[in-house]
């Protein structure tokens, strides 16, 4: 049976590797790599998937593909300790699989196959350790510096596809400190401890959390994790997202922490999560769930074919209570133009699509390679309330009868007077209650869209 | 050596690998059809004005060997190896071969230590040199015949704060001028930095495609603009004293305090620089400078 076996937290300072007789801790952290190892061995995992927080990358994702990528590596900092000889054994199909699942998800990533490339310390330090005969086959994903956390939510699902796809059976690794403050000045290794108490107070909520199996509970305080024991060398603390994106996003795992010691400073750990039916519960979860990518509003600008759209979603199933019509813009996914609820009526959210053209009156926010262009708010706003229109009278409601809308703007700044007087030539008078937001981009090249409920009338 | 050594140029030298793709040097395997002109044309100006000056060591800063604990110095005689661009790899997979000025990293070195900085000498054969150095290094002097002394950027701004990298970078600044003077020397400095530097993060299937390429944003373009006003016209020390505002602005990449330091080692020339260009890669923004030292009163000329 294929899916995760394994998960399991390392970090990528290389002294328990190089030095682990130079202090108590560092042979503590090499000893619990030992047993995270022989968990690993145990697991029956047949691919090790790696994801390095000292892989930055900046173009999407990368993902190392050649097979046997071999070189004697030396950390650029701690350089002193010792160089370190490595020949690995990567799984090059999973990972071309896995860049096929990152680009059907709206992800831009590449597969990395060229001799010399710099395989990171992280990377290099957890492979040598948990599989240091290379009996398991491995891969390495990039962290990238830019990503918050839809990307890295969205590529975790990602790879969880790819194994799926494959019918592997994985251990998840993440190379990565809890508190990551070093010490800015060269110690006598006997010195060694965490950065501050502060650092130490969240390593140890950190280590009972993921002691409990509490994953993604870890992964939804990312962020105060970010502002509270992390230097801020990249976007957001992002491993966890990814961890459990591809682990399945709950807190139902047995944990195990085998380690934790001081590292120059920071807060090592070597944790094991296994997957068990009878975890620790409900998740707390506060952030939307996201499934595919769409980019980074005027940052993609490649206009390159190989980072497609998201596939389309299959044809809609018509129910009883749903409401389609032809005469307002197609769906853009697995929805109907409205719903009917008891005494209410939901619209999907409504743009100024033409139904039959898909034109935009106002022309479009950009062009086709994601050139801004200018358009015309109140011709989109106008459009928009024209569409709303017709999705009423098709559900035998109309403009009259809206009582609530959510209005959504990509750029609040410059749109908000336009839309709003429009919005008043209609609305001002009904007085539906309205919530205006500005929000990143919307999934086709609109300015506007929005949310209406309604009294479903006669 | 008796005499009293001088920087007698120095220069912003930005490293972006695109820029030796598209060269086409045999020590690079990719190769390109064209790209990054602008920027290119530039750095062979500076290639030219350097011609006609005789230096002994290309001191360099590069933002890409970065360093968490203190400030590293190559220590190591000879390095030949593969340099990867971890980040582009499908465009930088250079091999290298030079010299390292050890004496002068050294004496560089034990002067910052006496000062109270703290500094390592990196003395690993084995140690792969960061492809930011080679890139400056190769653009400036492609025959590759003058050894280098190769200094880490000391990530201090991911501790503390830009102010702090500053004091450090401008400590740096005064020790490199210092150890240069007492090592009889005569050096080029190069700081290995871009100016805005926030990325795109996609890229065009064929990298040189240049109806791809341009600033990131507006607001990053009035910030390269105003510091390459700022430097065209002598103010240096007016852009040291805006720096921590243009890298939390503009993403600058001078956070990395190579530029800090290129401009703390000339003490803040007053004196017009050579503007040779400005250019964008994959939407961050890059100039090229130029400055050219007078001899002090009995020095010798450049």
């Amino acid at each position: 049976m294929s899916g995760i076996v394994k998960g399991i937290v390392v970090p990528g300072i290389p002294h328990p590797l190089l030095a682990p007789e130079q202090n108590e801790g560092w042979q503590r952290l090499r000893d619990g790599f030992e047993e995270a190892r022989q968990e690993l061995q145990a697991s029956g995992a047949d691919l090790i998937l790696v994801y390095s927080t000292m892989w930055p990358s900046v173009i999407g994702h990368q993902i190392q593909a050649r097979a046997e990528p071999e070189w004697v590596h030396v950390d650029d900092v701690f350089h002193d300790l010792g160089s370190i000889p490595y020949k690995f054994k990567m799984d090059t199909d999973f990972a071309h699989t896995l860049l096929e699942c990152s680009k059907e998800r709206g992800l831009y990533a590449r597969t990395i196959d060229y001799h010399g490339f710099p395989i990171d310390t992280g990377s290099v330090v957890a492979l040598k350790l948990l599989n240091p005969n290379n009996e398991i086959p491995a891969c390495i994903v990039s962290s990238n510096v830019y990503a918050d956390r839809a990307e890295s939510v969205v590529f975790g699902k990602a790879a969880r596809d790819a194994i799926e796809r494959q019918g592997k059976k994985a251990a998840i690794v993440t190379v990565m400190t809890l508190s990551n403050r070093l010490f800015t000045e060269f110690i006598d290794p006997a010195d060694d401890a965490i950065h501050s108490p502060k650092d130490e107070e969240w390593n140890q909520k950190l280590l009972e959390f993921l002691g409990q199996g509490r994953l993604e509970d870890v992964a939804q305080l990312s962020r105060e994790v970010h502002r509270q024991i992390r230097v801020k060398k990249v976007v957001n603390f992002k491993p966890m997202w990814w961890m459990s994106a591809v682990m399945g996003q709950n807190n139902n795992y047995d944990g195990n922490v085998h380690a934790y010691a001081p590292l120059y400073g920071t807060g090592g750990a070597v944790i094991s999560l296994t997957p068990t039916p009878s975890g620790f519960g409900d998740k707390e979860f506060d952030e939307d769930d996201v499934d595919s990518f769409g980019g980074d509003r005027n940052v993609v600008d490649s206009g390159d074919d190989s980072a497609p759209e998201p596939a389309p979603e299959p044809a809609p199933e018509p129910k009883s209570d749903t409401i389609h019509t032809d005469a307002a813009p197609k769906p853009v996914g697995s929805y109907p133009h409205a719903r009917r609820v008891g005494d209410l009526l939901y619209l999907s959210g409504v743009g100024p699509r033409q139904s039959k053209t898909n034109d935009i009156p106002g022309g479009p926010i950009h062009d086709e390679k994601g050139a801004p262009r200018n358009y015309d708010i109140e011709a989109q706003t106008r459009a928009v309330i024209e569409n709303i229109r017709i999705i009423l009278e098709a559900s035998g409601s109309s403009l009259d009868q809206v009582v609530d809308i959510t209005a959504f703007l990509v750029d609040m700044d410059r749109d908000f007077a336009g839309y709003n007087k429009v919005y008043n030539e209609t609305f001002g008078t009904i007085q539906p209650t309205r919530t205006t937001l500005a929000i990143k981009a919307l999934p086709t090249p609109i300015a506007v869209e929005f949310k209406v409920v309604a009294q479903p009338g006669g | 050596m008796s005499e009293k050594g001088r920087i007698v140029a120095a220069a912003l030298a930005p490293h972006p690998p695109h820029l030796v793709y598209a060269e086409n040097p045999p020590q690079n395997e990719p190769s390109a059809e064209c790209g990054w002109e602008q920027l290119r044309w530039g750095y062979e100006k500076l290639r030219r004005d350097l011609a006609g000056i005789d230096f002994d060591t290309i001191v360099v800063l590069s933002p890409h060997w970065q360093t968490y604990v203190g400030t590293h110095f190559l220590g190591v005689p000879h390095f030949k190896s593969l340099s990867v661009d971890p980040v582009f790899p499908n465009l930088f997979r250079f091999h290298y071969e030079l010299d390292v000025d050890v004496e002068l990293a050294r004496m560089m070195h034990d002067e910052a230590a006496d000062k109270g900085l703290v500094v390592k000498m990196m003395e690993n054969p084995d140690f792969r040199v960061d492809y930011g150095t080679i890139v400056s290094c190769h653009l400036s002097n492609p025959d590759w015949n003058k050894p280098i002394v190769g200094i880490s950027s000391n990530r201090s701004t991911a501790y503390y704060s830009v102010e702090v990298m500053q004091e450090q970078a401008k400590e740096l600044g005064r020790i490199t001028r210092k150890a240069i003077e007492k090592s009889g020397r005569r050096v080029l400095l190069l700081a290995s930095n871009s100016l805005s530097h926030r990325h795109f993060t996609t890229e065009a299937s064929v990298p040189e495609d240049m109806s791809h390429e341009h600033i990131y944003n507006h607001h990053q373009y009035l910030w390269d603009m105003r510091i390459i006003e700022m430097l065209r016209s002598g103010k240096t020390q007016e852009v040291v004293d805006v720096m921590p505002e243009f890298i939390e602005q503009a993403v600058s990449e001078s956070d990395a305090g190579s530029f800090t330091w290129l401009l703390s080692a000339l003490d803040y020339p007053k004196y017009d620089p050579e503007f040779y260009a400005y250019g964008t890669v994959i939407g961050t923004g890059n100039a090229i400078f130029g400055w050219y030292p007078e001899p002090a009163e009995g020095g010798t000329p450049a």
